[in-house]
């Protein structure tokens, strides 16, 4: 108990650290998954590739390599950010390609004639998939992005091995400090659990709000 | 009536495709004039669903050209949106939309695609939902409607777009018998109105009392293009004679 409370700012420090990384970077694998979805049932075959490129190339490369490509990588062409935002940037990416898929068996769950239906009646494609198949695809697919996004918030911890403030990467400095490895763990555990707790709550939330009744 | 000239609304010549081997139309020719009720019918398998699906793109075409009120039918993208806008269609399936309301499923594409304002579409649509009489289930959802419900709905989110012709690919095939003769009571309606329709279906009642032609396909070929009591009465070639004695036997 005493490695908490006597760390307890570093422990706060570390976990908002990891709350941050979740958040921003659940935002934009949401948002460029979503995006990669839509181009993977667009009717443009260049689009159709660059969807299937992205989800094959990021869902088939390690995590860690990732972050190296980024933070080795980027810097070469001129890109140098700060390490937090090139961690949101690989950890984004990456989960980008599992929400992408988890969307599109939505999409596939939609019965056909609705995206018929839609299309006889004038409407894009674009206003097809965002007003008819997309609201009814999200609905089948929260339980499986829930599990994508809490392996995120875990996935997050890597981030440490970059030099971003992140839980796990405490247990550096406790060690350090002469602490008993086993409890610094302990409480770093407990945080993790927290977070993912928290984000199996909210998607079971949505679950009973949005899912789809049987 | 036929001896009318009308001015065509919907072309299609030389119209070719393929399912992979199998040729399903074969160099098609068909007029539809404006206000005219064209009645498709034929064996299944002999092209007749294809046909209509082709009229508004849903089906792509190997060759041969469509037009609709003389302007050509583009492939794809945004005109091509903007002309089948003009087409209305009713699917065998209803295809309403599962996560609206009835009203929303009405009101929806003319809020989206011609831009009309929510309530003046909702007020516009509790019309069409009145016409077809179905007024006081405007709140439902899809799944709480039985199938004849469904499919008059369908035909009100089509008319909701003021279009120039309205599809109909077998609009009561996956009805229960009791259920077809409401359905087909609008449609009646609509064809007196002089909506030009054109009609996939095996309802040969209907083709008698509203189409202006009977159109008869087998084997992806229109082999007859008639009116109704010349078909029925005394149809030219072996096919039709073959397919009306089975049909009409019971």
């Amino acid at each position: 108990m005493d490695v908490l409370t006597q760390n307890f700012a570093l422990y706060g420090e570390g976990f908002w650290g990891t709350v941050r990384l979740t958040v921003y970077a659940s935002l934009l694998a949401l948002a460029v998954g979503v995006v990669m979805a839509g181009f993977r049932v667009a009717p443009v075959a260049a689009l159709r590739g660059v969807g299937t490129a992205w989800v094959t190339v990021l869902r088939n490369t390690p995590l860690t390599l990732l972050f190296f490509a980024m933070l080795l990588g980027l810097p070469r062409f001129g890109v140098a950010l700060p390490f937090e935002l090139f961690a949101v940037l690989a950890l984004g990416c990456y989960t980008s390609s599992f929400i992408c898929e988890a969307v599109r068996s939505g999409i596939n769950t939609v019965p056909a004639g609705q995206g018929e239906a839609a299309r006889s009646l004038g409407m894009t494609f674009g206003q097809t998939l965002g007003t008819v198949v997309l609201p009814q695809a999200f609905r089948t697919v929260i339980a499986p992005i829930g599990s994508t996004l809490i392996a995120l918030a875990k996935n997050s911890a890597i981030a440490g091995s970059f030099s971003v403030v992140e839980l796990l990467s405490t247990y550096k400095t406790l060690s350090e400090n002469g602490y008993n490895v086993i409890w610094s763990f302990v409480w770093i555990a407990l945080g993790y659990l927290i977070l993912t707790l928290a984000i199996s709550g909210l998607f079971h939330v949505l679950e009973r709000r949005w899912g789809v009744a049987r | 009536m036929e001896t009318l000239p009308l001015e065509p609304l919907i072309e299609l010549r030389g119209v070719n495709k393929h399912y992979g081997a199998l040729h399903v139309l074969k160099d098609v020719d068909l007029t539809v004039g404006r206000g005219e009720v064209v009645v498709v019918i034929g064996p299944s398998g002999s092209g007749k669903s294809t046909l209509c699906r082709t009229i508004n793109r849903l089906e792509t075409v190997d060759s041969g050209t469509l037009t609709l009120a003389g302007r050509p039918l583009p492939a794809e993208g945004r005109e091509l949106a903007r002309l089948r806008a003009e087409v209305g269609m009713v699917f065998q399936s209803f295809n309403l939309f599962a996560h609206k309301t009835v009203l929303a499923n009405v009101a929806l594409a003319p809020v989206k695609v011609r831009g009309r304002k929510k309530d003046e579409a909702e007020h516009r649509a509790r019309e069409l939902l009145h016409r077809v009489g179905l007024l006081e289930h405007a709140q439902k959802y899809p799944a709480q409607l039985s199938g004849g419900q469904q499919q008059r709905v369908a035909i009100a989110r089509a008319l909701a777009m003021e279009p120039q012709a309205l599809l109909f690919d077998e609009p009561t095939s996956a009805l229960d018998p009791e259920m077809i003769s409401e359905v087909l009571e609008v449609m009646q309606q609509l064809a007196r109105e002089g909506m030009t329709m054109v009609v996939v279906t095996h309802e040969m009642g209907f083709a008698r009392s509203a189409a202006n032609r009977v159109v008869f396909m087998a084997d992806g070929q229109i082999v007859e293009d008639r009116t109704p009591e010349e078909f029925f009465t005394a149809p030219r070639s072996e096919r039709a004679k073959d397919f009306l004695s089975k049909i009409l036997k019971h």
